[in-house]
């Protein structure tokens, strides 16, 4: 039938046409030698003006990484990956660690304007109610580029940096908190990580301190055959409250491109962090060629009695994601929360979903998973909630839905609840649905057309989510669910 | 207005219309009578464009306009509308937000501007009054859990916004009660007008005690068989369809 055809044609060309963050910026790189060695990770570390005990650190999880096998339990497949067939380091040859916006090469500059990031503060402050102004820090390959509004957050005693630069000037803070969230040894990919991690966010917020503005971060991957190994932690100290988002975009490439990101989470004394992520990386064509692997471990401590840790993720790009922002709820009181809209379109494979692991007495979580398959996609939630024997009065509840929209894809659940406190209370909620034909035609007829249909019952599902979002970045959000969906109606 | 001629369709190679032909003028209200499974929702769902059917022979014009050239949704923006026999459910989507999305999605195709929120509510609370739908009903998701009479109301409050100039309505008085079918009535007899036509798909006289028609067809194995007055539906309510059924035999 014609209309069928039409659809198909649509599906087709769409991966390519949709992405508009797609383009190369033609900047002069300095990269490290291609391949993983000693000899790269201590190039990182002289590059980056590290202490000596940061080197050793690196080479320490170097020889670990060197002794364990990358896992294959997601519900994901693709081909092996040369570890020595990537490039670990990639930074602006001229300038790569630039004093002020002055000093950045302006290709780069007007790389973020057209991805919609002002560097410029005097751009972002123009008609822009203080409390609405967001700080920037823009990550670049390996380096951290720009960071916005550094001074002001200073006033507040915020601490907002580009993390190598944290390991020089706060080392006592790096180190008492990098890598006690997520240990060296956690998993493949965290490991690798804490070998070779280039650049990310470090970010203190000191006690009773309500972080004047939103924090964000901003990935870009830009050169060829480089890896992205993001490195974030923030810590927020007593009674403190930050909100933090991260935003992430590659070009489009026939290659994959690995980014393998640890985020670490500390939340002490009745703290509060808010951690968004909109990941939009390059899918990949229709033909499942190029994209992002996304191979992040993202993990929140509730150290502290009363402390809440509250994730919220829109994931729309990446060939292949796999992450599971998690919580550890060892604060008396503390409180973890998750909210997900996972979209897949095209080829692309999605295995994500979160850990709540109950320590501390009368801990809750709360979970809303919102999956969407298109395309020939695969999208699979897969969650862990876990209560200690000593956390009397653990409670969670769970909201899993899947939305399909055609017959190509797949969405799959697999829920794994372990309680060792007979007093845990686990509940969990789940359903799939379609959209149906009927529900089509009957959309159609009242004059939407399918785009516009499929936007509207994507928005209606996926809007207890987008609430969790920061307004302006919730309609952008929203936006980008649309984008991404746009022609999967088949 | 409308014109079918010589429609053949078919559905998964069963022949469902054999022939069928049908005038509506602008400011008629034409009802369709016939027995179960002749074709009457086939035929609705062959002016509004869905997708299954095939039609192999013959055409509809609306206003001169070929209707089997365009989608669905464009047929919405050129004024057809369908009150569904069995109208869908929409999980998640309020129905205010439904109603907003489509209103503006038909102005938009007609080069029209869209309806500012206040202008909106105001029309909707208005609908809404005339056919007693509760507010409440307008925040829940669309049609989900609504009763067989609600989702036949709120079909009748799309109409009355929407403001099409060609209306199918599709058994809306089956599951309504004594006092939903006169409300439901008024809310349709409020709409006639010189420029819009009605086509009335109903099994039972007393839908059209309230919404008198100026034609009564008679549908049979996929075509018309028989056209009058309004007092044709009376001779039918007197003796049914057997007629037709030993016409066609012979
Ligand atoms: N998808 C389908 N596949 C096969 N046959 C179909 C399909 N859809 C409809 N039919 C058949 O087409 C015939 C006409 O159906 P239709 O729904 O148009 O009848 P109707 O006149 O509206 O009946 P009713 O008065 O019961 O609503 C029926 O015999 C029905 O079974
Ligand atoms: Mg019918």
């Amino acid at each position: 039938m014609p209309a069928v055809q039409e659809t198909i044609d649509q599906v087709r060309s769409i991966d390519v046409d949709q992405y508009k963050y797609g383009f190369e910026t033609e900047v002069e790189m300095e990269k490290a030698p291609k391949g993983l060695s000693e000899d790269v990770i201590r190039f990182i570390s002289a590059k980056k003006g590290e202490p000596e005990w940061m080197l050793q650190w690196r080479l320490d999880a170097y020889k670990r990484w060197l002794t364990m096998k990358e896992p294959n339990w997601a519900r994901v497949s693709y081909d092996k990956i040369d570890y020595n067939d990537i490039y670990y380091y990639a930074a602006p040859k001229k300038n790569p660690a630039p004093k002020s916006l002055d000093e950045v090469d302006p290709e780069i500059v007007r790389t973020y304007e057209k991805l919609g990031i002002p560097l410029r503060e005097q751009e972002i402050l123009a008609g822009v109610e203080p409390r609405n102004r967001v700080a920037v820090d823009a990550v670049f390959d390996s380096v951290s580029v720009a960071t916005t509004f550094k001074e002001e957050l200073k006033k507040a005693g915020v601490i907002f940096m580009p993390i190598s630069e944290a390991i020089r000037e706060y080392p006592e803070l790096v180190k008492q908190y990098l890598g006690s969230v997520v240990p060296v040894t956690d998993n493949y990919f965290a490991t690798l990580n804490s070998a070779v991690f280039t650049d990310g966010s470090f970010v203190y917020v000191p006690p009773g301190v309500r972080c004047p503005m939103e924090l964000s971060t901003y990935f870009r991957i830009n050169e060829k055959n480089t890896g992205q190994f993001e490195r974030t932690l923030i810590i927020a100290d007593k009674g403190s409250y930050v909100s933090y988002l991260e935003g992430c975009t590659a070009p489009k490439r026939d290659e994959n491109q690995l980014h393998a990101a640890v985020v670490e989470l500390v939340a002490l004394d009745d703290a509060e962090i808010k951690y968004s992520t909109v990941q939009n990386w390059y899918p990949g064509d229709a033909q499942g060629k190029g994209g992002i692997y996304n191979f992040v471990t993202k993990r929140g401590d509730c150290r502290g009695k009363n402390s809440v840790i509250t994730w919220t993720q829109v994931e729309t790009g990446s060939a292949i994601t796999w992450k599971y922002p998690s919580c550890i709820l060892r604060g008396d009181n503390s409180r973890g929360e998750f909210y997900s809209i996972a979209v897949s379109n095209g080829m692309q494979q999605v295995d994500s979903g979160t850990k709540m692991i109950h320590l501390g007495k009368n801990t809750t979580s709360r979970i809303i998973s919102k999956g969407i398959a298109a395309g020939k996609s695969d999208n699979t939630y897969r969650g862990l909630v876990s209560a200690h024997r000593k956390a009397t009065g653990a409670r969670n509840f769970t909201n899993c839905d899947s939305l399909l929209i055609g017959n190509e894809c797949g969405a799959h659940t697999v829920p794994y609840i372990e309680s060792k406190n007979a007093s845990a209370v686990f509940e969990h909620e789940a359903t799939t649905s379609k959209i149906s034909e009927d529900q089509m035609f009957y959309c159609q007829q009242r004059g939407l057309s399918e785009e516009e249909a499929t936007a509207l019952i994507v928005n209606g599902f996926v809007k207890d989510v987008l609430q969790q979002l920061p307004m302006e970045f919730a309609v952008e959000a929203q936006k980008l669910i649309s984008i991404s969906l746009e022609g999967s109606v088949g | 207005m409308l014109e079918i001629k010589n429609l053949h369709v078919q559905i998964e190679d069963k022949r469902i219309l054999n022939g069928l032909n049908l005038t509506v003028n602008k400011g008629e209200i034409a009802a369709i009578m016939g027995p179960n499974g002749s074709g009457k929702s086939t035929l609705s769902y062959v002016l509004a464009g869905k997708e299954d059917y095939e039609v192999l022979d013959g055409e509809i014009l609306l206003d001169g306009e070929n209707l089997l050239e365009m989608e669905p949704d464009e047929r919405a923006a050129v004024g057809v509308f369908l009150a569904f026999q069995y109208p869908l459910e929409i999980p998640g989507v309020a129905s205010m937000t439904f109603l907003k999305a489509t209103l503006n999605a038909q102005r938009k195709a007609r080069g029209e501007e869209e309806l500012s929120t206040p202008d909106f509510i105001k029309r909707v609370n208005a609908a809404a009054q005339q056919l007693e739908i509760p507010k409440d009903m307008l925040k829940r998701a669309l049609n989900v859990g609504f009763s067989g009479g609600e989702k036949k109301r709120m079909e009748i409050l799309q109409m009355a916004l929407l403001q099409p100039s060609f209306c199918i309505l599709d058994e809306t008085d089956s599951g309504l009660d004594i006092d939903a079918l006169r409300i439901v009535s008024e809310g349709v007899n409020a709409l006639r007008s010189p420029d819009r036509a009605f086509l009335v798909i109903t099994h039972y006289q007393r839908l059209l005690n309230h919404i008198v028609p100026d034609t009564v067809h008679v549908m049979h194995s996929g075509r018309i068989v028989k056209s009058g007055g309004k007092e044709l539906a009376l001779e039918l309510e007197a003796s049914g369809y057997a007629e037709y059924r030993t016409g066609e035999a012979a």
